[in-house]
């Protein structure tokens, strides 16, 4: 097989676009996407501030590696979840990335803040780890984001993810989610605008890009992923895309241009009113955050549990750790 | 061929070659979708012929979770 632009032997093959690459115009081509899906989108405007989530995995490193070489002002943002040492070696490849380029880190450990680890929640919540986890890294993007003053939270959501969590909801008809899904979502007072610029990018388009820029990245899944619901449904989606290459792709595409603003106009009218969270003062719809009902409850069982000290109370506060490039340093 | 999976734990396999890295892969019933197939620094395509004397890396690309 040979490149498409240059005629060199080729390294990737892009079946849904008829196109294989060498692999510097395999980085080209993918870099490419990236810089059309944020000025599709608008996702990042002059003066931006954009902070990255980065977990260590192969996703959110790709994306801060192409976004800071797009020239994009970025500041990663790391979250310890204290699952173990997956949970090290995740902190361990994302400060190698970050101190390698010379990129700032901001780092929240969850038990450091909040007195417990996510593992420890689950078991003090009776809820699923994935539950408490995804709560958690909502809360602290949107909660450090306001703190730190950035205006952007960019997230590593891949072409594999977003066509997943559509079939998730389209298999039960969720029109609350399926309205909001998308690779933009606007800011609004207290939430930060929050963008996925892989959001047309395959996930083994991803691991190519990862692979032939060289970035270490943590091949581990976490352990409480097995089983999930959404590796079921990429697992049937590449079924589908192995025997016709393009599905996910129009899958995704074509009901975010075709469906949802049909589904949006039908619903018009259906948005909830936003207040300030009375413990934490985030933004919420109810008097108490989420977040902050589930920690409430965790403290509760945990302190029967002796896990915390009976005079600790909940502070919704994260207590951040700043690593500086070393220029700055 | 040495085969090592990271899907997304390590695991070596010995397949007699020539064959395809898409024949490869089925023989291996894994789905080219989800992978990304290695030899040393490069990637292989599907239609890359592999010998007995090679040894190649399928390395999972699909995850569960994270941010």
């Amino acid at each position: 097989m040979r490149c498409s632009v240059c005629g060199a032997p080729a390294q990737v093959e892009v079946r849904r676009r008829n196109q294989a690459f060498c692999p510097e115009h395999y980085r080209a081509w993918f870099v490419n996407e990236v810089r059309r899906n944020l000025k599709r989108h608008q996702m990042i405007r002059k003066g931006d501030r954009v902070l990255v989530a980065v977990s260590g995995g192969k996703d959110s490193l790709v994306l801060w590696d192409t976004l800071t070489g797009l020239g994009y002002r970025t500041t990663g943002f790391h979250i310890q979840l204290g699952i173990g040492d997956y949970s090290k070696r995740a902190l361990a490849a994302t400060r190698a990335f970050a101190e390698e380029r010379g990129l700032e880190l901001l780092v929240v450990d969850v038990r450091e803040s909040f007195g417990l680890t996510i593992p420890q929640l689950a078991q003090s919540t009776g809820r699923a780890a994935c539950s408490g986890c995804g709560l958690s890294k909502r809360y602290l993007m949107n909660r450090v984001a306001a703190d730190e003053g950035y205006g952007v939270v960019a997230t590593g959501h891949n072409l594999d993810d977003e066509a997943a969590t559509l079939m998730g909801n389209v298999s039960r008809w969720q029109t609350d989610a399926l309205v909001r899904q998308g690779p933009l979502l606007e800011e609004r007072e207290g939430l930060a605008r929050r963008i996925k610029p892989l959001y047309t990018l395959t996930e083994r388009e991803v691991a190519a890009y990862a692979f032939l820029a060289g970035i270490e990245y943590q091949h581990e899944e976490c352990p409480h992923a097995e089983g999930a619901k959404s590796l079921l449904y990429k697992d049937i989606l590449n079924r589908l895309e192995t025997r016709m290459p393009g599905t996910k792709q129009a899958f995704l595409v074509q009901y975010l241009k075709k469906v949802q603003p049909v589904l949006k106009e039908g619903l018009a009218g259906g948005d909830v009113e936003l207040r300030r969270c009375e413990r934490c003062g985030q933004v919420t719809t109810g008097s108490v955050c989420a977040h902050c009902k589930l920690w409430d409850r965790a403290y509760a069982r945990a302190k029967k549990r002796r896990l915390l000290l009976e005079s600790r109370g909940f502070d919704p506060r994260p207590k951040v750790d700043r690593l500086k490039p070393a220029s700055e340093a | 061929m040495k085969v090592i999976l990271r899907t997304p734990h390590k695991e070596e396999r010995e397949i007699q070659g020539p064959l395809t890295v898409r024949e490869m892969l089925t023989r291996l019933d894994v789905d080219p979708e989800g992978v990304i197939v290695a030899r040393g620094r490069e990637l292989l395509t599907q239609d890359t012929l592999l010998n007995d004397s090679d040894t190649v890396e399928i390395i999972r690309a699909i995850s569960g979770g994270g941010l």
